[in-house]
């Protein structure tokens, strides 16, 4: 075990884990931030997705020890930014969800996305978010969703 | 025969032999620089290599060089697009309890470095070669740029200790070991770059 300060949402947070730990298991068992979700644990659905270092990273995959200083952001706190607020503002306003598994993932990846490129066309779209699954088939709204959070952002 | 002519054939004799030792020499320069290329090409057609020497719009993973799961792409300059890059899973170091593995600057080769055509058989050596040291296609380096590349670069490095999987198990590494690998370069670059005719 060993003991490490991640920066989360922008308070410094004391973890003790085992170095290989993945990072979804600190945030969720640990710190009881169940936002984040679990879906495969091998990167295949994006489910658990967060930023880190502003790069959205599966952190089913990503052990603790190699966070590093990097600050992390999760679903619980994207919201209080302009564009993670358009985005989960587009998403109600839309009615995306339906199960609502995979939502905080895809919201992490669009966020990431729309603060590179403003006005992503259809294809940019589906490449970009291509790594998040939804089992509900909620693809058509996703992408509806992204559009409308673009053109409020303007 | 005058004393000058003696010279003169002297001369002459001395020179057809320099010649001659000059040009034996050149042929073994070329056969070691050759025999070294082929254990240079032996490392580059490694799937630790090619999985990322591809000629396509996706990387390939696997000892069988499978399609990369999880809809990854290659983007525009081989890193991925935007919010979905190799940075999203691939870390600047193997991960070994999850089974990514991982090294500084994650991302395909060009498409000018593919190693293997549209039908995933890997090239032949005189293609490779002759990819590797044209300058228009691999970044400009000379053989010294060549020789840094396979001595330093992270990726090239990560090669030679690609880490475990997931369920525990090693993935394979290059027939030659980095140290024998760059030993070879060097040999092939000193003899000029040979390559073998197609």
């Amino acid at each position: 075990m060993a003991t490490y300060t991640l920066t989360i949402n922008g308070r410094p947070t004391e973890v003790t884990a085992d170095p290989g730990t993945p990072l979804l298991w600190v945030l969720r068992e640990g710190l009881k931030m169940t936002g984040t979700k679990y879906g495969c644990g091998i990167a295949a659905c994006g489910a658990c997705t967060v930023h880190v270092g502003g790069v959205p990273t599966r952190s089913c995959v990503l052990p603790v020890s190699v966070v590093g200083s990097r600050p992390i952001v999760t679903i619980e706190a994207i919201g209080t930014d302009r564009v993670g607020r358009a985005v989960q503002d587009a998403w109600v306003s839309t009615d995306v969800v339906q199960c609502g598994y995979c939502q905080s993932g895809q919201i992490m990846t669009a966020v990431a996305l729309l603060r590179i490129v403003s006005k992503p066309t259809d294809s940019q779209i589906e490449q970009s978010m291509g790594g998040n699954i939804c089992r509900c088939g909620t693809y058509v709204r996703i992408r509806a969703a992204i559009k409308k959070a673009a053109q409020r952002l303007g | 025969m005058t004393g000058r002519q003696n010279v003169a054939v002297l001369a002459a004799w001395i020179g057809m032999t320099v010649v001659g030792v000059r040009v034996v020499e050149a042929q073994s320069n070329r056969a070691d620089g050759l025999a070294a290329w082929k254990q240079v090409y032996s490392v580059l057609t490694h799937p630790r290599c090619v999985n990322c020497h591809t000629a396509t719009a996706y990387p390939q993973q696997g000892e069988d060089r499978h399609v990369h799961s999880f809809n990854v792409v290659r983007g525009r300059a081989g890193f991925g697009v935007p919010a979905f890059t190799c940075a999203t899973c691939h870390q600047q170091v193997n991960a070994d309890t999850t089974g990514v593995p991982g090294a500084p600057g994650w991302h395909l080769a060009p498409l000018s470095m593919q190693w293997q055509d549209l039908s995933d058989r890997i090239l032949p050596s005189s293609a490779v070669c002759k990819a590797v040291t044209d300058r228009s296609k691999n970044h400009n380096l000379d053989g010294a740029g060549l020789l840094k590349h396979h001595e330093e670069e992270p990726l090239v490095r990560w090669a030679f200790t690609p880490g475990r999987r997931a369920d525990g198990t090693s993935r394979s590494v290059p027939p030659l070991s980095h140290t024998a690998f760059v030993d070879a370069t060097r040999t092939w670059v000193n003899a000029g770059m040979p390559c073998q005719a197609p």
